[in-house]
């Protein structure tokens, strides 16, 4: 389990004392978890999708392609931490 | 390419469906909003908002899966794919991965070896595999033009995040620029047939990335590959793949390695460009939507899809060919776009003369429509208008350079043919009745001259011709007029 991988992928800083911490409990998570690996499932098909009984999924659907209302500039940017003339603004990013 | 070695190129395209709708929420689409106006909370991100598919999407998708020789999956799912940008609002774009919408595709394509000045040689149709067509969102766009402390600060603009998309990857078949960019104008213009994509480059509504390798023949594994972006158009993509295959090569020759890195096609100085970005691994960690059930479609649902396509464009130019006698330059440059396919083929019907029709169509329309930069269908001539001119001309009632006038007044007005060939007076009298009622005239008034010819002068018959021209200014048909005169001399 390489905590600090993980940590990056989530842009998560950690310290090492973190690392030491969340390490052995990560470990436990996914032992957890991996018990499931203990049963046959070889003539089981895949579950997708979860709860959706197959067969019903495409009755989750928008029929209609017509628009609706949306919230408008103000609302959108409203909750924003930072923004600018209608945009979010955030900081520089590379390209 | 340089001796002994050969590229090795795949495509992935990005194409925006045209749909009204975002493909998980029902915000417009539209194009050239004040920013962030077409967001709600799903499109933005916001915490408990849920996705809901939008099936126009779905059948758009089918669409262009089907015009391009896919399968289409009765099973799919939809993946989150995850990664940190602030255009992507959640923190992952929902995509597919194992499971997608369509894959498997064979796909032919006309491909020419081009010359110097790139200008096509020889057209010959070449097979490439089309690994999978998915489903996925669009993210929202980042901002600089116009805008404060550009070093320091991004905008975004978030009207596009979540607009459906057609990602379409092929199996890396292509050997050479040409071969890529006569692919991309394939799938351009079958989205646009279709009706699946407006697939503009110049508008983002199509994109590509080419990941380009080289190798020496023989070599059957794969060398690192670079990833081509910022290609806006098809001719820069051209330009941007072949730098790379011999960007690549030399530095192979100067013992040099090629590393695995993504570069920008540099449109001012004419070469490819490392893309500047932190360091960061590429781990998606891709798992199923969970706010999204599968995507399933029925075998009746997919053979009605198949049933309500329109012809594609390589079936119809093999038929005009067949059909119409047309060569193969001809019948393809007619279904290079399909309003023009199918006005030629208006056309053709209702003139009855489909090799006239071509012809008018190919030098003389096609002029005018790229000098007014549009397409037939936004053009004022229509498909009767055009067959009424052929008409006129093949039945020799006005002359070719007549006829080239007349479609360049047609063109500008909108008017008929007939209403332009009587105001500019180009109508010819071809009526016996009316050139021997002149004919007449002219022998009346030139007795001696008659009276000449008819002693053995031959020469002066021209005379006579020109003289009943004269009188019927210039709109009499010179073949009537010579039968005409022979006879009552
Ligand atoms: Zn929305």
């Amino acid at each position: 389990m390489d905590v600090r991988k993980v940590a990056k992928l989530a842009h998560l800083e950690i310290t090492e004392e973190e690392v030491a911490i969340y390490t052995p409990q990560m470990q436990k998570i996914v032992a957890y978890v991996e018990q499931l690996n203990e049963l046959d499932t070889e003539k089981v098909e895949p579950a997708i999708g979860g709860l959706t009984p197959e067969g019903q999924a495409t009755e989750a659907v928008r029929k209609e392609d017509k628009p609706h209302q949306t919230l408008g500039q103000d609302s959108a940017i409203s909750q924003a931490p930072d923004a600018h003339a209608g945009y979010f603004r955030v900081p520089k990013v590379l390209s | 390419m340089k001796n002994g070695w050969e590229a090795v190129i795949g495509m992935e395209i990005h194409a925006q469906l045209s749909t009204e709708t975002k493909i998980f929420c029902a915000c417009p689409t539209s194009f050239g909003e004040t920013p962030n106006s077409n967001t709600c909370p799903v499109c933005l991100g916001l915490p408990g908002a849920l996705p809901v598919l939008n099936w126009r999407a779905v059948e758009l998708g089918a669409r262009a899966a089907l015009a391009l020789g896919l399968k289409i999956n009765e099973v799919s799912i939809f993946a989150r794919k995850n990664y940190f940008y602030p255009d992507l609002p959640k923190g992952y774009q929902i995509s597919q991965y194992d499971k997608p919408f369509s894959s498997d595709g064979i796909l032919t394509i006309m491909t020419a070896e081009r010359d110097d000045q790139g200008r096509p040689i020889e057209w010959k149709p070449m097979t490439i595999r089309i690994v999978r067509l998915h489903l996925e969102e669009d993210a929202g766009k980042n901002v600089h033009e116009g805008l404060p402390e550009v070093d320091k600060f991004s905008y975004i603009d978030l009207n596009r995040a979540g607009t459906p998309l057609a990602e379409i990857v092929t199996a890396p078949d292509f050997r050479s620029s040409w071969q890529a960019y006569d692919y991309v104008n394939h799938v351009r213009r079958a989205l646009q047939w279709v009706g699946a994509s407006d697939a503009d480059m110049e508008k983002g509504n199509l994109r590509c990335e080419a990941n380009v390798s080289v190798r020496k023949i023989g070599e059957t594994g794969f060398r690192p590959k670079v990833e081509l972006k910022n290609l806006n158009s098809v001719r820069f993509m051209q330009k941007a793949i072949e730098y790379e295959i011999n960007r690549q090569i030399e530095a192979y020759e100067r013992g040099e390695e090629v590393v695995q890195e993504t570069r920008l096609w540099d449109e001012k100085n004419n070469c490819t460009r490392v893309m500047r970005s932190k360091e960061e691994a590429h781990d998606y960690r891709y798992f199923p939507e969970p706010d999204l059930p599968p995507l399933i479609v029925s075998k009746e649902w997919i053979e009605k899809i198949k049933a309500e396509m329109p012809e594609l464009p390589d079936a119809m130019r093999d038929r005009f060919i067949k059909d119409y006698g047309l060569s193969f330059a001809d019948a393809n440059q007619l279904v290079s776009e399909k309003s023009l396919a199918e006005f030629y083929e208006q056309t053709a019907k209702l003139s009855g003369s489909p090799r006239t029709s071509a012809n008018f169509i190919l030098s003389e329309l096609l002029r005018e429509l790229n000098n007014a930069g549009i397409t037939v269908a936004e053009s004022k001539i229509t498909a009767e208008k055009m067959a009424e001119l052929i008409k006129l001309r093949d039945e020799d009632k006005i002359n070719n350079i007549q006829a080239k006038e007349v479609l360049a007044e047609m063109f500008r007005t909108g008017k008929s043919a007939h209403e332009v060939v009587k105001e500019k007076g180009f109508e010819q009298i071809s009526d016996v009745a009316t050139i021997e009622k002149l004919v007449e005239e002219v022998i009346e008034k030139n007795a001696k001259q008659v009276e000449d010819y008819r002693k053995g002068n031959q020469k002066i018959f021209g005379f006579f011709v020109g003289q009943v021209m004269k009188a019927s200014q210039g709109k009499a048909n010179p073949k009537v007029v010579n039968e005409v005169l022979k006879a009552k001399l």
